[in-house]
């Protein structure tokens, strides 16, 4: 008797994943890139966060044929966002075989109450938090993996670190609480009961947590598995620089010797130019994604 | 204590570690050639195969991997780590580090949605053994010194060969160390020996 789709299975997933870099990729020749750079998956989009952001307008799931296409081109695995609470979507996705789906507030929500009942599904999902109370509520939800949202697209470490940051502090302060404090803490969060019990006996989250928006070069990288992170996530940060390529590997090697300052020297000279980035401010409340989700 | 590697560049490392931990032994990240230095055996992870070669190259370690393996320490590569082992890789030309005598297939049970968790029975152990297997290999042929130690919808998922232990699944993501343990056991022990071993004799 062999049993699909369980937790083990999906948050195993993610377990392989830890200490890799997760790549955006916008069709076939970035996903062999970044397969040969050493990516342990990508993700298949259709235009990198910073050009969504750039575009404006509405952003949804990828044309499939983008995704087939990625899928098609590499062995590593392929995940693909469908937009907050779009069932529709995330069930595509899934009926194509894509081995993980990002709820992702990248793309314009589809629901702004709701978000998908994720436990339902066989494929894994991953989601974006930015403090214990929005992990709790994804993994409720069935989320295998989190990710720190950060602000995508802007090439702009600072909100990735706010984020990873508030979890670990929130995880640190519910490990230490005596049992008897935990409930107030649970209503305060917004998470559950149950779930900060797992936190505690663990002394961690119960799944993966990445970092993700706003990682440009491979000192941002090695500072958020620094700070905590089981890996990260790339968006814009790599096919928007200079040399594709050579950013790819470098931030692969950084984040796996994150502490490793000689070489992460090496690894960062004549890199070319970074991405642009945009500075946190500058960007209109309205138009930060990570206020997307709950 | 025996003192057990786990090469440590990406994947599921800190569940071997503890699993190896567990067992009594003494579990060492490997990150670079030094790492190998008076390592008892050496477990490669399950993580993504072709990310781990790629470190594997750019630290250096893919001769000392083989140095290691000719030295008759035994190694145990679990899902990825299997696939380094391999002495051929279905499709690919050449093989990783080519010392386990089997031959292996990469994702041969199919995408992840197509990963499961059975019951297996395997050689050596007494009760079943919940795997976990994820975008899991198989072992599609053996040589004549591998042992098969179990086969699951009759596909082999783990096998013995001389020093080298491989399976297709994860047992470092389940709680039951008895397949850690069975690795531990291939460590030839000091105690049998007549002598006192190096370490030992050095201090007298």
């Amino acid at each position: 008797m062999s049993e699909y789709g369980t937790d083990r299975v999906k948050r195993g997933m993610a377990e392989m994943q830890k200490g890799g870099v997760i790549m955006d990729v916008v069709n076939a020749e970035q996903a062999r890139i970044a397969e040969a750079a050493g990516a342990t998956a990508v993700m298949a989009l259709e235009r990198v966060p910073s050009d969504i952001r750039r575009d404006g307008g509405v952003a949804r799931m990828a044309d499939p044929r983008i995704t087939e296409e990625v899928m098609k081109a590499v062995s590593i695995p392929v995940m693909a966002k469908a937009r907050i609470g779009h069932i529709v979507e995330a069930r595509v996705l899934e009926a194509m075989g894509v081995d993980y789906i990002d709820e992702s507030e990248v793309l314009t929500p589809a629901d702004e109450e709701f978000h998908l009942l994720k436990n339902q599904y066989t494929v894994p999902f991953v989601c974006g938090c930015r403090n214990l109370g929005e992990a709790a509520r994804r993994i409720g939800e069935g989320a295998s993996m989190l990710r720190t949202k950060g602000e995508p697209g802007t090439g702009n470490i600072v909100e990735a670190v706010r984020h990873l940051r508030q979890v670990n502090a929130e995880v640190r302060k519910v490990v230490t609480m005596s049992e008897d404090e935990l409930m107030t803490e649970a209503r305060n969060l917004g998470a559950s009961y149950e779930f900060l019990k797992e936190v505690k006996r663990l002394g961690r989250l119960p799944v993966v947590n990445f970092a993700a928006g706003g990682v440009a070069t491979p000192a941002d990288a090695a500072l958020m598995m620094e700070l905590g992170a089981d890996g990260v996530f790339v968006g814009s940060g790599i096919f928007k620089s200079e040399n594709p390529e050579r950013f790819a590997r470098a931030i692969v090697e950084a984040t796996t010797h994150y502490q490793g300052y000689k070489l992460i020297a090496e690894l960062s000279k004549d890199l070319g130019i970074a991405m642009k980035g945009i500075e946190i401010s500058r960007i209109a409340a309205g138009e930060r994604m990570q206020e997307r989700g709950w | 204590m025996k003192r057990v590697g786990v090469l440590a560049l990406q994947g599921a490392v800190r569940e071997h570690i503890h699993s190896i931990e567990a067992c009594g032994a003494k579990a060492i990240s490997v990150k670079w050639p030094k790492d190998l230095e008076e390592l008892d055996a050496l477990v490669l992870p399950g993580g993504e195969s072709t990310t781990m070669r790629r470190l594997i190259d750019r630290s250096g370690l893919i001769e000392p991997l083989r140095e290691f393996a000719k030295s008759g320490r035994p190694m145990f590569g679990t899902c990825a780590g299997l696939i380094l082992l391999a002495r051929e890789v279905a499709g690919h030309g050449a093989p990783h580090l080519g010392v386990m005598d089997v031959m292996v297939e990469r994702n041969s049970f199919g995408r992840q949605i197509d990963s499961f968790e059975a019951e297996l029975s395997i050689t050596g152990l007494e009760a079943p053994f919940n795997a976990v297997f994820i975008r899991a290999p198989h072992i599609v042929g053996v040589g004549p010194e591998t042992q098969v130690l179990c086969e699951h919808d009759g596909k082999i998922v783990m096998a013995k060969s001389g020093q080298f232990l491989g399976c297709s699944f994860h047992p470092e993501l389940t709680y039951d160390h008895r397949i850690t343990s069975y690795f531990l056991d291939m460590i030839p022990s000091r105690t049998g020996t007549l002598l006192p071993n190096g370490m030992l004799y050095s201090k007298v």
